[in-house]
């Protein structure tokens, strides 16, 4: 403890840079940004087309909706519980979309926002009955969001008959939702996923309902011992999860033009999850960053586009995906117990 | 408190019942606190003592009798209730997040935020000072730093950081579930002298539980003893002794008492 004054004012302006240093190193999404970079510089030597604008332009259409779900899988994490049914989300918020605004018969023929709007609220009620299931009626959360991802899945094929649907839509639209705007080289969802992640991430770290739900996930009865609403914030994260899902579901619908029913489904949900955790989520709640799933999402990008370049077989993704889970949650555990000894010391 | 004091009971239960299900864990228990006063709660495991202190910081809600602050009946809706009554509690748990900052988990569900209306975040740096300085008063010195995660610090640490959590905000009526619990003989110490401190400055009413009545004998003005869900002994410190305790205590136990 350092006596007030200007003693304690020095110290602080001296920690200053040292504090820069300590925090990359300390955290993990700085280690795993690392990696990223490292991938991307390998891919790159192995072949000039990894960093043309072309396959940039693919690894951000592959990364942007599995940024937006992540963003929100992130906070479900860290407040101790897992959703599996945000693939199954990212398909139904657009069917929503397109029953409410596709021309009649075919849909309510309604303004395309009106379809926007009721998709993503269709979205936020998947997430308060996912959170109700695991607050109020205490499921675990893990059995509440598969049965809701099966669930979701039956809807989603009776609701298009199992069909294939153009996507509703003019052009002023199109432009702003998901498609590319030539003089920024990227198409609009990956700019909604990446103003997502900058959100979310203030949220988690610099409101009230961050600190809140990382109480939750880090002691869930010593919050509620301090008055903090366990099930509110629960289910607040449940809703964000699913919200995002829908966006992310609408917005790839509007850029691949078309709406299917089994669109995203389980590979994007596992995809997020993997993300989280290798960007540093904590499995078991408590800690973790948006910004570190969003690294996360990074590395999965340019391993599928890089493997695709180079010519490596598709099959070697998932293995290096599984072995990137595996190795991260080690490195999470055993980074953690190091902490722990150190810290008692 | 010898002499008589015409203020009213900075809290008084009457008569309160809490049962879980099919077991009894509060049978008929009525108590009081005096103004400025250290009472010592004491009981064995499962005497009920946790259950009522539950009860009086909001945390859970009687199934019968009255509760009183200032002479004032009140109806504790919540945790946040009672911390707006003056009553703050520090659980035997802790209640402190690992990974969040001794500031941040001082301030938890009280934090400190900028902005406007539904726009706002959080002040860390008025927090992280305000706790600095709190934590320097009330001389907590082998605390390293109000940004350092309570994952990194000893048992006696976060103890002297949840006390700081509830005494911080001006708290008037204190209650401390086993503070010396898990608590080696020098961080005692500091726990004792902590509470010793807050009873020279007379401003606030303390609940002292514990399963050992030893551990509060020193710092306590009055006693209560705890068993069965009712309170069977009543007396000021001044006016028995650890050997008068043990031999209530024990008899409990002999064959046909």
């Amino acid at each position: 403890m350092a006596p007030a004054g200007t003693g304690s004012d020095t110290q602080r302006r001296a920690g200053l840079g040292r504090r820069v240093v300590g925090s990359f190193v300390r955290r993990r999404e700085a280690s795993i940004l690392l990696i990223a970079a490292a991938l991307f510089v390998v891919f790159s030597f192995m072949n000039s087309a990894f960093y043309s604008p072309d396959a940039i332009r693919t690894m951000a259409d592959f990364a942007a909706p599995i940024a937006l779900i992540t963003a929100g899988e992130v906070m479900v994490l860290i407040c101790g519980e897992i959703d599996l049914s945000v693939g199954m989300v990212f398909a139904l918020s657009p069917i929503i979309m397109y029953l409410v605004s596709a021309s009649p018969p075919d849909g309510a023929g309604l303004p395309i926002w009106l379809g926007v709007i009721l998709g993503l609220v269709t979205g936020a009620a998947v997430g308060v009955v996912n959170g109700i299931l695991t607050t109020v009626l205490r499921l675990p959360s893990f059995v509440a969001t598969l049965g809701m991802l099966f669930f979701l899945n039956g809807v989603n094929l009776i609701a298009l008959n199992g069909f294939q649907v153009l996507t509703p839509g003019g052009h002023t639209f199109r432009l702003i939702t998901g498609n590319y705007i030539p003089q920024l080289l990227f198409n609009a969802e990956f700019f909604w996923a990446v103003g997502a992640v900058l959100v979310v991430q203030f949220i988690l770290s610099r409101t009230r309902w961050g600190l809140h739900t990382i109480a939750v996930g880090g002691n869930m009865i010593g919050a509620s011992e301090a008055g903090v609403n366990v099930n509110l914030v629960k289910i607040g994260n449940f809703v964000l999860a699913t919200t995002l899902a829908g966006l992310a579901g609408i917005l790839d619908s509007v850029r691949i033009t078309s709406i299917l029913p089994l669109q995203g489904g389980t590979g994007v949900m596992f995809q997020a999850v993997a993300a989280a955790v290798i960007g540093g989520t904590a499995l078991i709640g408590g800690a973790g960053t948006v910004f570190g799933g969003f690294v996360g999402v990074v590395v999965l990008s340019v391993l599928n586009i890089g493997f695709n370049i180079v010519g490596v077989s598709a099959f070697y993704f998932d293995l290096i995906i599984g072995l990137a889970i595996l190795g991260s949650m080690i490195a999470n555990v055993q980074l953690g117990r190091l902490k722990n000894v150190a810290g008692l010391q | 408190m010898s002499e008589p004091d015409a203020r009213p009971d900075a809290i008084r239960a009457e008569h309160i019942a809490k049962r879980f299900g099919a077991v009894v864990a509060l049978r008929d228990v009525s108590l009081h606190l005096r103004p400025g006063e250290a009472l010592g709660l004491v009981g064995d495991n499962g005497a009920g003592k946790s259950t009522l202190i539950k009860i009086l910081t909001g945390y859970l809600r009687p199934d019968a009798g009255k509760i009183f602050v200032d002479g004032e009946e009140v109806h504790l809706r919540s945790v946040d209730h009672a911390r707006s009554l003056g009553i703050d509690t520090v659980y035997q748990d802790l209640a402190l997040v690992p990974g969040l900052s001794v500031a941040h988990n001082m301030f938890l569900k009280r934090e400190l935020v900028n902005g406007w209306g539904p726009f706002k975040w959080l002040n860390n740096r008025a927090m992280s000072e305000q706790a600095r300085t709190y934590i320097a008063n009330i001389g907590i010195a082998t605390l390293a730093s109000v940004d350092s995660e309570v994952a990194l610090l000893s048992g006696g640490q976060r103890q002297a950081v949840a006390i700081a959590r509830a005494t911080h905000s001006a708290a008037r009526i204190l209650l401390l579930d086993e503070p010396l619990a898990a608590m080696g003989a020098r961080e005692g110490k500091l726990i004792l002298e902590l509470i010793q401190e807050f009873k020279d400055r007379g401003d606030v009413s303390m609940i002292l539980i514990a399963h050992n009545y030893v551990h509060v004998f020193d710092v306590a003005d009055r006693l209560n003893l705890l068993r069965n869900g009712e309170i069977i002994l009543d007396k000021l410190t001044a006016d028995t002794s650890i050997d008068e305790l043990t031999e209530i205590v024990a008899s409990e136990y002999r064959v046909g008492s």
